[in-house]
């Protein structure tokens, strides 16, 4: 094996690519989560923006499009997740299940006509200045658009917890729901919001890859990515910050193991290939997760 | 204005009948669905819920209905354990796939011996392969309170590499010609799961899924662990007080379920399936989880819900062959019939209040 042929510089640069569909679907279930729903159709509503996104992309011939059509399919996906849950109070761990089991139908059926054909091109930005600097130019300033939206996302997320009323109102609904309605806030509309702005992150993570990280659509093209970013949040402990170096975490990982498979490593490409999810596990297993919002995954009911 | 009071108890009634109700919705709401797709409604319905069964080439058909049924209710009866108790074991497609790598490895360590001990070994192999892999969950949710859901659902990705990596590496048929897969095993007596009635789709699988059922009726109503299952799923804090340990329900719940998936992963690979392949698992381990809840966690309802759907499975195949009706619009019919009884189980628990509202 030949480590040498492995750029550093290149590998930190796609790293922030590798790391980019996984936060923005993990970013929009941390939001879901800290509004006291859990969300386990995140592979489901991934795996239809994937798919949403490329038909767009394809039709329009305009990835911003297909990007739009992409959180769109996704947060209409969410809507049965919270019709179900919120509105008839199903359980959320099952209804998830059959969201994503849904979702994988969905986007194959969706997705038929478009095996093989190539998406439009999503050109980088090359950021003035700033992409200039040696090393950290090409690692951090060289990309294309959507990993600067992933990373304004979870930067006006943080914002808006911790600054904003409505951010506030957001958590003392997930961490308290019968407190939250007795001062009179509308749990299930909060609640109803935060499930579609979940839901269309998940699809803006999905169309990254079918668009930009791929760039095809391939069926169950997603591989377990919307599982991963539901195991970000819990490592995050429900934190914006920590959610992205989580994310960076997984990134660098799968970069990794894929250039070690390109530099022929003596290791089977099988082996390498399980890396992100054996490192998946053992980050949940070593760092303990904080404290969850205190009404994560039960149901609300306003008796009277 | 429409409202929902919550039952003092789960209704009884709206128990037996919402998986009825919610198939009555599958089927209308699959009806749109493919007439949206350019096919007739009622043909297609009717090709997939009653051609296998009533066609003049359902001979052919019926057997595969065992065929299909048998893994998909061998796994949900040990998920709806650990279900019953609110522990979450869905990679349960991981650990059929470990069963038929162990088992079949046995087996094919064999080769070419014949020996009436071999397929029961195998049989042995197969369920402690799906056994460990459900104890790693496990233990990690003892050991160090890791999320079962999560762990469980990543080593099914790891698990299908494992079976690439077998497929292409250690297990490969050595006189394949470099082609993928295994030897295969229903072309070697001793350790083929052949039908015990030639023709008639009943192999031991079959056999043991009955089995299985049965057992899980005993122990979920007459045993103690049954009891304790029950107890912790409606209420942890007074299955602690009643003296039921957390930790041994858990891995307990987990080995039940991987063990059962291990099997059925081995009688697929021993029969059905024939041979270890890249693309061996077809999803069997995430139907079961529809099949537990369309059955009610309830071992008879799963025979019942693991029949309808193997007739989904056939009867989609049947139309995607006669009618052209693309395969994965089956899959979302398969989603649909648990988004439909998620739905209407509303009614099981709240009683549904008509009209003006009560300041």
């Amino acid at each position: 094996m030949d480590l040498s042929s492995i750029n550093p510089v290149l590998l930190l640069a796609s790293l922030m690519v590798a790391a980019t569909p996984i936060l923005l679907a993990a970013i929009g279930e941390l939001v879901v989560e800290r509004a006291g729903v859990l969300n386990l159709g995140v592979e489901g509503m991934m795996i239809t923006g994937a798919v949403c996104g490329f038909v767009v992309a394809v039709g329009t011939n305009s990835p911003w499009l297909g990007f739009l059509g992409a959180a769109i399919g996704g947060a209409l996906l969410s809507v049965i997740f919270g019709f179900l849950t919120q509105l008839l109070l199903s359980n959320q761990v099952a209804t998830g299940l059959a969201l994503t089991l849904f979702g994988l139908g969905l986007s194959a059926l969706m997705g038929q006509g478009y095996i093989g054909i190539k998406a439009p091109e999503f050109p980088d930005w090359h950021i003035p200045l700033l992409g200039d600097i040696p090393v950290i130019g090409p690692i951090v300033f060289q990309h294309d658009p959507m990993v600067y939206v992933g990373l304004v996302i979870v930067a006006g997320v943080w914002a808006f917890l911790k600054y904003s009323r409505a951010g506030l109102i957001l958590r003392a609904v997930g961490e308290n729901h019968e407190a939250a309605h007795a001062l009179g806030y509308h749990v299930v509309r909060v609640r109803m919001l935060a499930i579609m702005f979940g839901g269309a992150c998940a699809g803006l993570g999905g169309a990254y890859l079918s668009l930009v990280r791929v760039p095809q659509w391939t069926e169950g093209m997603t591989a377990g990515a919307g599982w991963i970013a539901l195991a970000i949040v819990v490592f995050a402990s429900w934190r914006p910050g920590r959610l992205l170096l989580g994310a960076y975490l997984f990134g660098g990982v799968t970069v990794l193991q894929l250039n070690l498979q390109a530099a022929g490593a003596a290791i089977g490409v099988e082996y390498l290939s399980m890396a992100p999810y054996l490192a998946t596990i053992a980050v949940l297993v070593i760092m303990r997760a904080g404290r969850a919002p205190g009404s994560l995954g039960q149901s609300f009911h306003a008796s009277r | 204005m429409i409202m929902l009071e919550k039952r003092p108890q789960p209704s009884r009634g709206w128990t037996f009948a919402t998986p009825v109700v919610a198939v009555v919705l599958t089927m209308f709401f699959g009806g749109l669905l493919f007439a949206a797709l350019g096919q007739d409604p009622l043909v297609t319905i009717r090709t997939i819920f009653l051609d296998p069964l009533f066609s003049e080439f359902a001979w052919f058909y019926r057997p595969q209905l065992l065929i299909k049924g048998a893994p998909l209710v061998l796994i949900a009866i040990g998920l709806s354990f650990g279900f019953r108790a609110g522990i979450w074991n869905i990679g349960a497609e991981g650990q059929y796939i470990v069963g038929a790598i162990c088992g079949a490895a046995v087996g094919l360590a064999f080769y070419p011996i014949e020996s009436f001990v071999i397929f029961p070994l195998m049989i042995i192999a197969g369920a402690i392969g799906g056994l460990l892999w459900a104890m790693i969950p496990g233990i990690l949710r003892v050991r160090f309170g890791t999320n079962e859901i999560l762990v469980s659902l990543m080593l099914v990705y790891v698990a299908e590499q494992l079976l690439a990596s077998m497929a292409l590496g250690a297990l490969r048929n050595p006189d394949g010609m470099g082609f993928p897969g295994s030897r295969n095993l229903s072309q070697y007596d001793s350790a083929a799961n052949l039908e015990i009635i030639a023709g008639s789709g009943m192999h031991w699988g079959v056999l043991t899924a009955f089995l299985a059922v049965i057992l899980a009726y005993v122990a979920l109503s007459r045993h103690i662990f049954g009891f304790n299952v029950r107890l912790s799923g409606q209420s942890p804090r007074a299955a602690r007080f009643a003296g039921v340990n957390p930790g041994m329900l858990i891995l307990s719940c987990m080995g039940i379920s991987g063990a059962l998936a291990g099997l059925a992963g081995l009688f697929e690979v021993a029969g059905p399936a024939g041979q270890i392949s890249i693309d061996f698992n077809v999803g069997y381990g995430f139907t079961a989880i529809i099949v537990a809840f369309l059955g009610r966690l309830h071992p008879v309802g799963i025979l019942l819900a693991g029949g309808l759907m193997a007739l989904t499975y056939i009867g989609g195949e049947i139309a995607q062959s006669n009618l052209g009706l693309p395969i994965a619009a089956i899959q979302i019919l398969q989603g649909m019939l648990l988004f439909f009884l998620l739905a209407v189980d509303v009614l099981t628990n709240y009683r549904v209040i008509w009209g003006r509202q009560v300041a």
